[in-house]
């Protein structure tokens, strides 16, 4: 069952439970990462970091956090 | 690790020919190298270090959510220490690649892109039609695009005019350690374009780069060929000196090749 508190979001292409009502800058903190170290696309459309405070996640949003990674 | 610099008293200065411009900065070497496959993050450094580059590619990925994998690559690499090129490696399609791209950007470092969008999953070639059209769309955008494409004279020139600030056609097939296998189109693109020409991809070992070097080009590119090198430290000193050396060679001026053999004792004098 899931709590009426909660929104179902996509993350990184997962169905995630989430307190509603999170800015984006608590759901990163939520997943224990750096906000500096990390972009947010939120629904195709990527934030920059002054707006992590702003933006509210929402029921149904499609989150992808993103960092560098080694590569060629 | 000693100096790799050699010391010569002749016209060709080893710092200058060092010396790399492209767009409106300059790099202290010519070679520059990935971060991805290495055994672990401390060989990854070191190895770094040891190649003296001066420009290091990473990619862009989710992060792992889950933490089965290790953290994201600055934990490891500062980017105070290393200019950090971001690719767009593993997009098929050119929305991907301007998606990659954007994002890569928003991470807050600098404009830089190593554009590179692929069309065969086998040879991983680029799909050159869409690496244009991702070209044009970020360079007017304000990257600085450095676009991977193929050994082809035509696509080279494109993406000069669509404002690349660098070209960087293959040696052969990214992650095959085949080396070069068109010395003689990696020289006509060096010839006719004016924007930097850099040798990425295909590289296998030390002489691979220094031929590469040789044909004329500016830079060379590598990442597997250091990564995955049983002792991937030496092998990444062995290719700052392979790079060093091809160039120099290039700017010596190589003797001209004949089919025959001419002596390089006097014939006269002999005894009787």
């Amino acid at each position: 069952m899931s709590d009426p508190g909660n929104i179902q979001v996509q993350v990184n292409g997962k169905e995630r439970e989430v307190q509603s009502g999170l800015s984006v800058h608590q759901l990163v903190e939520f997943f224990d990462l750096n906000p500096l170290l990390i972009v947010v696309e939120l629904n195709r459309e990527i934030l920059s970091r002054d707006q992590f405070k702003d933006v509210q996640v929402s029921e149904g949003d499609a989150v992808e956090l993103v960092h560098f990674v080694g590569g060629g | 690790m000693g100096s790799s610099e050699v010391a010569v008293g002749s016209a060709v200065d080893v710092e200058v020919a060092e010396r790399l411009r492209i767009a409106d900065r300059e790099f202290d070497s010519r070679l520059f190298v990935g971060t991805g496959k290495y055994p672990d993050n401390e060989t990854m450094v070191e190895a770094i270090r040891t190649s003296g580059t001066a420009m290091v590619t990473v990619a862009v990925r989710r992060v792992d959510l889950d933490r089965t994998q290790s953290e994201g690559i600055l934990f490891h690499l500062d980017p105070e220490e290393f200019f950090l090129l971001p690719n767009t490696a593993g997009c098929y399609t050119a929305e991907d690649a301007i998606r990659y791209a954007r994002l890569a950007r928003a991470a807050g470092f600098n404009e830089w892109l190593k554009l590179e969008v692929i069309g065969d999953e086998t040879t991983l070639v680029p799909d050159t039609q869409a690496t244009l059209e991702a070209a044009e769309t970020l360079v007017a955008e304000g990257f600085n695009v450095m676009a991977y494409t193929n050994d082809d004279l035509v696509t080279a020139l494109r993406l000069e005019d669509a404002g690349c600030v660098a070209v960087m056609p293959l040696a052969s097939p990214i992650g095959s350690g085949l080396g070069i296998v068109n010395p003689y189109f990696i020289r006509e693109i060096k010839r006719r374009c004016e924007v930097p020409i850099i040798v990425d991809a295909g590289v296998g070992t030390a002489s691979d780069a220094c031929i590469a070097m040789e044909q004329g080009v500016d830079g060379v590119l590598m990442n597997t060929a250091i990564a995955t090198a049983d002792d991937p430290v030496a092998m990444a000193h062995a290719m700052r000196l392979a790079t060093q050396s091809g160039r120099l060679a290039y700017l010596a001026g190589r003797m001209e090749a004949r089919e025959i053999g001419i002596p390089s004792s006097p014939t006269r004098g002999m005894l009787d």
